[in-house]
């Protein structure tokens, strides 16, 4: 919480003076009882009309006089809430984006958009609230008893009573009922999957006739949910019942132990309506604070979990390291050494076993390099070394003849043209997802990436490069997206180009075309070619066989076919 | 506000007529009570005067306050209890029609609309709803019953005051809702600046590992602070001015509480009123603005439940897909004898797919179906299945038109495992047996070891027990479709669709598991859709389609023979 208290710093002021002013409201308010007991014990008594219209006036001024703090302190409140989310957000997000993939896994897409949105909406209420009413409950609270005490000393022992009374009442409910809230909300997120999968399964559902089993199924779970709804409601709808009986018990009370005070001339009968005033007012007060109370609950859980992904440590490294070997320019990297894997084994965080195991070879620029295998065979982890993107656990993989450590993992990045498994556009224009390759590159670079990736039809289908992409790049199909994000790779114009099972969606002719095309490209990539498809690879240079993590076979197709039985396997299963 | 929603919701809420009666009429009691409860301590202060309390009146009447307390505190409670319990019903019983109306709705409907869509009118706006006819029944009664109990209170004590009360108490409601008035085009502008970071935040935290490989990190930050600054301004300028609500109504208050106070002193010095009468007024002052700051906040509540309610009566109301006829026909165990005629079929009116589709199958003959995606593979399996309705031509199984015998006996007939695989939230074994409940544990497990799934169901935590979460949770996507088509192979239904079944299993484990396949195959009438040519090549009909038409049809030498669409297809490969 210390760490999310920080992001309040710039706010000091705001976070003074919004507690301050709605302190300076509740004390006008206090006044007013004191303001009317004045009014009936002077004014009506004895007979003073001028004192009426004079006090009425003070009570007009308190009113305006609070309503003046307490719109001050709304502003600055708000302020501070709005300051302290932004601020929040910012962070959480540039700290998100600072994510190694491990932690990406571990941490999950959907979790991190829910920390970013609903959760920092939360939290903004929750700090709003608390500036604006943490303070001004108890004040009104401990006020109303501090002006009872000026009253009367005695009778002020009633008020303690009572507040003691309501608290352990308001604290109890609390106790029971925040559980049970609980306890709805999980039995809602219940149907709410029901319902889902209801949904995404309709076709299988339907298939197998099940439509009466997920009616009863869904009918047990809202059946299960309204249980909890009513345990939790009577629990609820106790508390305004119950503060009622306390508060007016409190006042019979003090209308009897008044009567005798004022009978022994000790208190005034404008008196006594004072202390009944007083009494109201907490009533009114701990309500709204039971309500805050919630509200500050819900936006503690979610502070907790903004806590949780901000203490997932993302990547660090040396500012100062940063770019000081030019990796393109070893001597290593033009020869047969680009990359080599030097006895690489490497487990996913949380798994089980490893995805690889003891890997090693060595790819020089301008190779072709096939690597093929089952799935979860270790083909993907493999690439995802390569690009520094996880790191190995034991052996060293080298780029250009260095190491990859957290320093140079940037430069190794721009190296890289890569075209992940999932082919995903940005929202803009199709130029601009293609600049991502790299900013500066002109419209014949462009235009020889489009060409390369066999888009060219693709560009001009739509209307050229400066064409839409929508959101999720909806507004092209599964092969069309696949063959610009090869063109975004291309634009590059990398040393090592890696396509992670990108051609999918390519028929077999367009995907022989790719493959002739990128081995005609004049800067000669080293390239990564990982399919199911032995077609894909049928041609490499080299082909890498990995089964279960280990390599089973490596050489050309003819070589393989002689030697790995997996090869051979995989090879007669697609004739 | 939609009157036709309000009489819907009020059918909705007839079968606990007799429940809100009571409620009402406890509503009355309690309002009565509580309104009375002042006006007896206001007495009991007007004994307390110096020099001549009347102990004995005042204990009277202090007794007969803890009465009325105690009578208000367990009606309020009793009522409480009774409008849960009603909205909470109400709101499932048409949750309950929704989710009913789900299952008869035609797939066109399901698959035109967004999932996401259909689930929030199920679960949120149900939800809203709910809350919102909460708080009418608790809040809108018992505030307009207050509000007239007072008036008529006041009115009976005293005229000139009650005037003065009901002449201020209204600029509170205008106060409200000239805010609220200005602040909406605020919420607006802040709500649309939030959705647009809301979708910048999916759009680079879902793909977050592509912006990391093209190191675009920094672009992006600078990209979100420039909405985020935006959003930070616009949403302090709404929440301010909306904050302004509670102060304004509040000063309101403060005010009217001096005109009571003021007018109340003048009558009192006047003699025409005591002062415990007094301060039955200022704490009625006090209650009576109350109800009307809670009501108008009410209104815009039930105005916006009634919304939801209208959003989930859409889904109740929907056409559901034609209903069968009585006497429609049970197919038992099918032959297998299927004939297409003249079949025509579209989507949507104006973009026509299937166009004079012909087809005879008999009896356990295979039919491969190859074309370019969007060819129409899978609408031929939607109205095999019928999920979708043909518009023109008949198809039929053993000689009866698939309309005219019941949805459920023709798809028990079939089996059918999609490319895209679906699990529910269970165990594995109640994923297994969907279309066989009564399965023995040999007959699963042998089913397992024919589809090759047994080794990996064996390997997990629990077994065949093991618990499997929304989607299969993380099983990966093979052994998804390794488990659909264990399911397959234990219900054994006599006709077979199979959508790119093995698509995400690896070609190793597929041929392992292309023995089971064939023996399974052998004598039922199966459609399969398929890439891989190999599996094609052995089928007794294949169907090449493109752009909804089969333009080539026959077995694999006829078709190379013909040197078309699939000769060349084939040999591309």
């Amino acid at each position: 919480m210390k760490k999310l208290a920080g992001f309040l710093k710039g706010y000091r002021k705001e976070c003074i003076f919004a507690p301050l002013f709605k302190m300076l409201e509740a004390i006008f308010e206090l006044i007013v009882p004191l303001v009317m007991a004045d009014i009936i014990d002077k004014g009506i008594y004895e007979q003073d009309k001028n004192r009426v219209i004079y006090m009425t006036l003070v009570l007009i001024l308190l009113g305006v006089v609070g309503l003046v703090c307490s719109i001050t302190a709304q502003y600055f409140s708000a302020k501070a809430a709005v300051g302290f989310a932004t601020g929040v957000r910012h962070s959480l997000f540039s700290h998100l984006l600072n994510m190694s993939y491990t932690q990406i896994d571990t941490l999950g897409t959907s979790t991190m958009i829910n920390r970013m949105t609903n959760d920092i909406n939360q939290m903004q209420t929750g700090v709003n609230m608390f500036l604006r009413l943490f303070l001004r409950s108890p004040f009104v609270v401990f006020g109303a008893l501090i002006m009872a005490f000026t009253i009367d000393r005695r009778l002020s022992l009633i008020f303690v009573a009572v507040i003691l009374g309501l608290y352990f009442v308001v604290i109890t409910i609390m106790y029971f009922s925040i559980p049970l809230i609980k306890e709805v909300q999980r039995k809602l997120d219940e149907v709410l999957l029901n319902t889902r999968q209801n949904l995404s399964g309709i076709r299988v559902i339907r298939a197998f006739c099940r439509e009466k089993r997920e009616i009863e199924d869904f009918s047990k779970k809202t059946d299960d949910l309204i249980f909890a709804q009513q345990k939790s409601g009577a629990v609820s709808a106790l508390m305004n019942p119950v503060t009622y009986v306390i508060v007016n018990a409190g006042i019979v009370v003090l209308i009897w132990k008044g009567a005798l005070r004022v009978d022994a001339g000790e208190l005034t009968q404008g008196q006594v309506i004072a202390l009944y005033n007083y009494l109201s007012q907490i009533l009114v007060e701990l309500i709204k604070l039971a309500n805050l109370i919630i509200t500050i609950n819900k936006a503690l859980a979610s502070g907790y979990r903004v806590i949780q992904a901000f203490d997932t440590p993302n990547e660090v490294w040396d500012e100062n390291e940063i770019g000081k070997t030019d990796i393109r320019t070893t001597p290593e990297a033009n020869k047969t050494t680009m990359v080599e894997f030097d006895n690489v084994s490497f487990t996913y965080h949380n798994a089980a076993s490893p995805a690889l195991e003891d890997i090693s070879f060595k790819a020089g620029s301008g190779e072709m390099i096939g690597i093929i295998g089952g799935t979860g065979s270790g083909k993907s982890s493999l690439v995802n070394l390569i690009s520094g993107f996880y790191d190995a656990d034991k052996g060293k993989v080298l780029v250009g003849g260095k190491e990859i450590n957290r320093n140079n993992k940037k430069e190794i990045l721009d190296m890289m043209g890569i075209v992940p498994q999932k082919a995903v556009l940005f929202t803009g224009t199709i130029r601009e997802n293609l600049l991502w390759g790299n900013e500066n590159a002109d419209e014949e670079c462009l235009l020889e990436a489009v060409k390369a990736s066999q888009s060219a039809d693709v560009v001009e289908s739509k209307g050229g490069l400066d064409a839409k992409v929508l959101s999720g790049g909806k507004n092209f199909s599964g092969g069309q997206k696949q063959r610009l994000t090869i063109a975004r790779a291309l634009v590059k114009r990398p040393p090592i180009l890696i396509l992670d099972d990108s051609a999918s969606a390519l028929d077999m002719a367009t995907d022989s075309r790719l493959r002739s095309s990128i081995r005609e490209l004049s800067y000669k990539p080293l390239t990564f070619i990982v399919s199911q498809r032995i077609s894909s690879i049928i041609n490499s240079d080299r082909i890498i066989v990995l089964d279960d993590g280990r390599i089973a076979g490596m050489g050309s197709h003819e070589e393989l076919l002689g030697t790995c039985e997996v090869y051979r396997e995989i090879f007669q299963s697609q004739e | 506000m939609d009157s036709s929603d309000l009489k819907k919701v009020l059918r909705y809420t007839k079968k606990y007529l007799p429940l809100i009666i009571i409620s009402i009429l406890l509503a009355f009691v309690c309002v009565a009570a509580t309104l009375y409860v002042p006006i007896l301590i206001g007495h009991a202060i007007d004994h307390i005067v110096y020099g001549k309390v009347e102990f004995d009146m005042i204990r009277n009447i202090l007794i007969k306050i803890a009465v009325m307390v105690m009578i208000t505190a367990v009606c309020q409670w009793i009522m409480s209890t009774i409008n849960n319990y009603v909205s909470f019903k109400v709101v499932r019983d048409m949750r309950q029609a929704a989710f009913e109306k789900l299952q008869i709705l035609p797939l066109k409907y399901v698959d035109a609309k967004a999932h996401g869509d259909i689930v929030s009118r199920i679960i949120s706006d149900a939800d809203q709803f709910a809350d919102g006819l909460l708080m009418g029944f608790t809040q809108l009664f018992t505030g307009v019953i207050t509000i007239l109990g007072t008036l008529g209170f006041m009115l009976y004590y005293n005229r000139l005051i009650t005037l003065v009360v009901v002449c201020v108490t209204p600029l509170s409601l205008f106060a409200a809702a000239f805010i609220s008035k200005k602040t909406y085009s605020m919420f607006l502008t802040s709500s649309t600046t939030r959705g647009e970071q809301t979708a910048l935040i999916e759009e680079v935290l879902g793909n977050e590992k592509v912006v990391k490989a093209f190191s675009k990190e920094e672009e992006m930050l600078e990209k979100f602070d420039e909405i985020n600054e935006r959003l930070g301004k616009v949403s302090l300028r709404a929440l301010f001015f909306s904050s302004l609500t509670n102060p304004t109504t509040r000063f309101v208050n403060n005010i009217v509480y001096a005109a009571v106070g003021f007018a109340g002193a003048y009558a009192c010095i006047n003699n025409n009123m005591s002062v415990g009468v007094l301060a039955c007024f200022l704490s009625y002052a006090n209650q009576y603005t109350k109800p009307f700051n809670e009501i108008s906040a009410v209104v815009t509540e039930l105005q916006n439940a009634l919304a939801c309610a209208g959003r989930l009566f859409e889904l109740i109301e929907e056409t559901p897909q034609p209903a069968e006829a009585e006497n429609a026909y049970v197919l038992k165990y099918a032959a297998g004898k299927i004939d297409i005629e003249d079949v025509h079929f579209a989507y949507t009116e104006d973009k026509p797919l299937i166009k004079d589709f012909n087809l005879s199958v008999k009896p356990g003959q295979n039919v491969a179906i190859v074309g370019p995606t969007g060819c129409g593979k899978t609408t031929v399996i939607n109205l095999l299945m019928r999920f979708y309705d043909v518009d023109a031509g008949s198809i039929r199984v053993d000689s009866t038109d698939i309309r005219d015998m019941t949805r459920e006996s023709l798809r028990k007939n079939y089996g059918m495992v999609l490319q895209e695989t679906w699990l529910k939230a269970g165990t594995i074994k109640e994923n297994l047996t969907m279309g066989k409940e009564d399965a023995t544990m040999e007959e699963i497990i042998a089913a397992s070891k024919a589809a090759h799934s047994y080794s990996f169901i064996r390997r997990l935590p629990d077994g065949f027990d093991t618990k499997i979460g929304e989607d299969g949770g993380s099983l990966s996507a093979g052994q998804k479709q390794l488990l659909c088509i264990t399911r397959i192979m234990l219900s054994l239904p006599p006709m077979l669709i199979l959508d790119e079944a093995t698509s995400s299993i690896d070609t190793r484990t597929e041929r392992h598991i292309q023995n089971s396949f064939k023996r399974m195959m052998e004598g039922r009438t199966s459609f399969i859709v398929a890439h891989r040519l190999s599996t094609i090549k052995n089928a007794d009909v294949i169907l090449v389609m493109k752009d909804g038409n089969v333009i080539e049809q026959g077995d694999h030498e006829a078709l190379l023979k013909m040197n078309g669409f699939y000769a060349k297809l084939y040999n591309s490969r």
